[in-house]
């Protein structure tokens, strides 16, 4: 950005600072470290200069927010237009407890829903199954059938909320559900916005939610890319997770690399089915984690867009502008949170807000701050909501776009960041690809290197948390904690029987019948799935039908 | 010299994060003991055969998902069933404070929470060992 003489004549006098100012200051008083580095570990200068983003150009490299290669935002005019998204993530025990959570948050300004579900949920198994004995309602809300469904959403338009959910390996399903609820509202499905994160790379990779091998789970991915292009354009059909890669114990570099991996094999698995780039790359959409290391999560974000954008153009041919934009969802990282001293907690959440705000996030979830202990209480939530409404109104970072761009540190480091990137991306190129390399174990040995090397730095004190390695003290007063008892199991239990003793069972089996038949051809699954969810097919019985046909997938265990 | 220490880490259950699992799998092993990780999803049925099988010492549990007091101590009344007194539980996780002192009483012997360094768990199956 500078010409040749002015890059010379500044790294003339940096060198001359160096020697005749630091030097002196340091042999009086040391510096507080031998190697500073971000939380991944990046080594950081004392100082950056014009001299650090001397090969950057600015019309290339970074733009104009809203325009390729979109690193600067994907809006032209980011939160000057709108706010993002205040969508927090909850679900627990019953449909009707979660409800009343959705209806209190959606009266506090929360602008979207985020729907939580149980583990036997994302497993695809009912609540009745001998392998959901304990599990039910306790990390989200327990959804069996369509029933449950209707009570989730029981007086909350659907044509006027915006709605992502937490489900992957039987994502169709529950957007089967979705559209259905939908129906009896009288709610069409183009009007219906939202996002399923029906991300089924990272669950093999870090998340552990899988069902299917990875060839029918990307198979039913690339029916849903294709049905929605067609049924409901306004859906988001994807979110591509680095989230849980981060949460895991990645690095930011390795964060986008493996989720930005995981984009291209996904890509390339809709092309392959025949998709046309353009119909169905718009509604990608993506997940990060917002970390701690600040000016490394807005580098961390610039990147992942730059990255995506000449992937989606040089790789990919995409002529639409909007099949480059990478969108996405923050939530701030549960595994920075402390179950010491918990209410540092609400601080570390502002830092990661701000992170992800200064970065252009479309939409966020904050943390609350007893999340390391239990699930939060309604107390904790609203804290975490007023966070995110206090950066949006209070700090005045969201009056210009992208304001950290030009910060010689902050371009360095998202150069850096993306370089990082592209070489993960290579080295899983030549593996044969992110499910390849997931495979192979690639991937997860990366991660877990980088969280064991965490654990040794918080242990050796290279990096200190606060509370926990350093600033203890004895913390003797309860806190309130939110509890899910046993009576949701149960009652979910009764209730699937009365349903299964109520519906029609002739139109049930139907109903599955036919789509284990599809489900051995090649045809888009999505109608069928929908079909069987309106008899009030269960869940479980649905993905039986589907693990029949498909088999189930084998972890491979890498130490 | 003695023979090494053999541990079992396991995820019981249906929870998938493992971060916490693997690292303390790895530090165990870097202490020198045997160590072998299940892999997620197993039943408590599954862990005490592998925990017989492989004639361990310890088994160390893993679960954030809120299922421990369903799920550990299914493992540790297995144990018995099977007629097997020598081996030491420990337990780890999200666990709230208030569901500790049941899981103790139930026969898990240290229950492990966030931010425990991993020193203190190869410390306390050193230390406790029951053969």
């Amino acid at each position: 950005m500078f010409d040749d003489k002015k890059i010379n004549e500044i790294k003339s006098s940096v060198d001359q600072w160096e020697k005749e100012v630091v030097e002196k200051s340091i042999s009086r008083f040391p510096e507080r470290k031998e190697k500073f580095t971000t939380g991944s570990n990046i080594e950081v200068n004392r100082l950056y200069t014009p001299v650090d983003v001397n090969e950057l150009n600015y019309n290339e490299d970074l733009g104009l927010p809203g325009e390729y290669p979109f690193t600067r935002g994907v809006q032209s005019t980011m939160y000057r237009g709108r706010l993002w998204t205040m969508r927090q993530y909850a679900g627990f025990a019953s449909a009707e407890e979660s409800n009343g959570r959705y209806k209190y948050l959606l009266e506090q300004g929360q602008t979207g829903l985020s729907v939580a579900f149980d583990l036997p949920t994302q497993i695809g198994y009912d609540s009745d199954d001998g392998l959901s004995e304990g599990e039910v309602g306790k990390v989200g809300v327990a959804i069996d059938s369509l029933k449950d469904m209707e009570t989730l959403f029981d007086g909350i338009p659907l044509d006027k909320v915006s709605t992502s959910m937490t489900i992957n390996a039987p994502a169709s399903v529950l957007l089967a559900m979705y559209i259905a609820v939908a129906e009896k509202q009288g709610v069409s499905k183009e009007k219906l916005r939202g996002t399923i994160q029906n991300d089924i790379l990272k669950e093999y990779i870090a998340r552990g939610t899988y069902i299917f091998p990875p060839e029918p789970s990307m198979r039913l991915i690339t029916n849903i890319f294709e049905y929605c292009s067609k049924e409901v354009p306004g859906w988001n059909t994807i979110s591509i997770s680095g989230y849980h890669i981060r949460e895991a114990g990645s690095t930011a570099s390795q964060e986008v690399a493996f989720t930005l991996a995981d984009g291209i094999a996904y890509v390339e698995a809709a092309i392959k089915a025949g998709l046309d780039v353009d119909d169905f790359a718009p509604r990608l959409s993506f997940f990060f984690n917002a970390h701690n290391d600040l000016l490394e999560e807005v580098a961390k974000y610039r990147a992942a867009r730059r990255l995506w954008a000449k992937i989606m153009k040089e790789r990919f041919n995409a002529k639409n502008s909007k099949s480059m934009q990478l969108k996405f969802h923050t939530q701030t990282a549960g595994s920075t949170l402390t179950a010491q001293q918990p209410d540092n907690n609400i601080i570390r959440v502002t830092i990661q807000t701000l992170a992800a705000v200064l970065g252009g996030t479309q939409s966020l979830h904050t943390n609350s701050r007893d999340e390391a202990l239990a699930l939060p209480t309604e107390d904790s939530v609203r804290i975490a909501l007023r966070t995110q409404q206090i950066v949006a109104h209070e700090s005045g970072v969201t009056e210009t776009i992208d304001p950290l761009a030009g910060s010689y540190y902050i371009e360095n480091l998202t150069n850096k960041i993306e370089e990082e990137a592209l070489r993960y991306i290579e080295s899983i190129d030549e593996l044969g690809g992110a499910p390849k390399a997931i495979e192979k174990g690639y991937i997860q040995k990366e991660i877990q290197n980088a969280a064991y090397r965490y654990q040794m730095e918080v242990e050796s004190l290279d990096r200190i948390v606060v509370g926990v390695n350093k600033f203890k003290i004895e913390e003797t007063d309860k806190k309130e904690l939110l509890k899910v008892d046993k009576t949701v199991e149960i009652s979910q239990k009764e209730k699937l029987k009365v349903l299964r003793s109520e519906r029609n069972n002739e139109d049930v089996e139907k109903a599955l019948n036919t789509l284990k038949e599809k489900a051995n051809t090649q045809e888009n699954l999505m109608p069928f799935i929908l079909d069987a969810v309106k008899t009030y097919a269960t869940l479980g019985e649905i993905c039986n039908v589907l693990r029949e046909v498909f088999g189930e997938y084998q972890q491979s265990v890498i130490l | 010299m003695d023979k090494p220490i053999r541990v079992l880490v396991a995820k019981p259950g249906l929870d998938g994060h493992d971060r916490g699992a693997k690292v303390i799998a790895r530090a165990l092993r870097d202490a020198g003991m045997e160590v072998i990780y299940t892999g997620l999803r197993q039943t408590p049925e599954q862990i005490v055969a592998a925990a017989i099988q492989e004639d361990v010492d310890a088994i160390g549990m893993s679960i954030l998902s809120g299922a421990h007091n369903h799920l550990f101590p299914k493992v540790v009344n297995l144990l018995k069933e099977q007629g097997v007194d020598d081996v030491l539980i420990v337990g780890g996780g999200v666990i709230p404070e208030d569901d500790i002192p049941f899981l103790i009483e139930s026969g898990v012997e240290a229950v492990f929470t966030p931010g425990t360094p991993t020193k203190d768990v190869v410390d306390f199956i050193t230390n406790n060992l029951k053969r």
